[in-house]
């Protein structure tokens, strides 16, 4: 694209930027396939498909778009495609998106249950399950310690972990009412108004 | 009839509590289906939560077991509708107003705020579950064990968790 004059068909070269091109099956199926292949958590994959890959989005659209789909509710891999599937075909592109990356996991977790219903009590599966669930716990702790190293900043944010996890874990309220009025207390401190003069005092 | 309604109402409420990561809502997912709605017991629970953990996709699609447990396909079907459906459309609105949002002066305000509120409700999750998993030395030493593994090198969480699962099989068959 050096010289767009010299080239006779500008509509061909579009094809080959980002997001061009892609259908609502394409879409379906990328995501299906890393809904299927994802072990360990979808995120990396999905930027292995979606940037390296397919070439649908550059790497900061998909460091933007994590970004905004961590400080909403829903999962970040679902609303990661809620994200690229609106960008790239609307509506549709959002559906076939989730859909995707919903469907394998949630078939195998379907039957899952139901042979964890009928064998879960055997001693052998009991034993095994009971790494599985230590295990989980390191996991979200690892998460937990990953997300505060990145986003955490000044004491401040500590005093607000704090009091939400107080809030829920020894006080015993409920997720929804420490979300609201935390929330809206960290939410106020960092309030446009007053941004500049509390980066001023740290 | 009324389950499914039930099924519904929770997993509807409970995905908009998925701030940071479906953890969040974990201790309110325990009391609804465990205490309130007695779907499954805590140790299901946390069971079917950790083997999610394993399974590829999105890391919460264990609710649709739950679901399954409690209506059967259509109670598996209804739970995940209700589990992705209104977090979907919210942020479908975010990415169609997301011009006007970028403008917004509100914005990094926002984020800003809910980020510590969101790693705590994670942490708060990690502790109701931590609770029900860690019942002794050994759980406690494959906890810190993955921990600490995880925070030093590259490696796939979900080999871990089969990793933790043959732990707990082989101490078993030891003792």
């Amino acid at each position: 694209m050096s010289n767009p004059e010299a080239n006779p068909l500008p509509q061909v070269a579009d094809a080959t930027a980002p997001g061009v091109g892609a259908s609502t099956w394409d879409i379906f199926v990328e995501f299906l396939i890393t809904g299927a292949t994802s072990f360990g958590g979808p995120v990396p994959y999905l930027r292995t498909a979606l940037v390296d890959k397919r070439h649908w989005i550059d790497d900061k659209q998909f460091v933007e778009m994590l970004s905004i789909s961590q400080s909403l509710p829903g999962l970040n891999a679902t609303n990661l495609a809620i994200l690229v599937g609106e960008k790239l075909r609307g509506i549709w592109g959002s559906i076939a998106a989730i859909l995707g990356i919903c469907l394998p996991g949630g078939v195998l977790m379907y039957i899952v249950g139901i042979i964890y219903r009928q064998h879960g009590d055997h001693a052998w599966i009991t034993a095994g399950l009971k790494g599985v669930a230590a295990a989980a716990v390191g996991l979200i702790l690892s998460t937990v310690v990953e997300l505060s190293k990145k986003s955490l900043a000044g004491k401040f944010d500590f005093i607000f972990m704090a009091m939400t996890v107080i809030a829920v874990s020894r006080l015993h309220q409920s997720v929804a009412r420490t979300l609201i009025a935390v929330g809206i207390l960290a939410i106020l401190f960092h309030w446009p108004a007053c941004a500049q003069k509390t980066n001023a005092t740290q | 009839m009324n389950q499914i309604t039930s099924l519904a109402r929770v997993f509807a409420y409970l995905s908009l509590l998925t701030i940071g990561g479906g953890m969040a809502a974990f201790p309110e997912m325990k009391f609804l289906t465990v205490e309130v709605h007695r779907w499954l017991t805590l140790p299901q629970l946390v069971h079917l939560y950790s083997v999610g953990q394993m399974a590829p996709g999105p890391n919460m699609m264990m609710i649709v077991s739950i679901g399954e447990w409690a209506g059967g396909f259509l109670g598996a079907l209804v739970t995940v509708i209700a589990f992705f459906g209104p977090t979907a459309l919210l942020t479908f609105a975010v990415a169609r107003l997301r011009k006007r949002l970028e403008k917004w002066r509100w914005r990094p305000s926002i984020q800003q705020g809910l980020a510590p509120v969101s790693i705590g409700l994670l942490l708060a999750g990690s502790f109701t579950m931590a609770r029900a998993a860690i019942t002794g030395l050994e759980t406690a030493m494959i906890a810190v064990g993955v921990l600490l593994i995880l925070l030093r090198y590259k490696i796939n969480p979900a080999l871990l968790v089969v990793g933790s699962a043959i732990v707990g099989i082989f101490s078993f068959a030891l003792n």
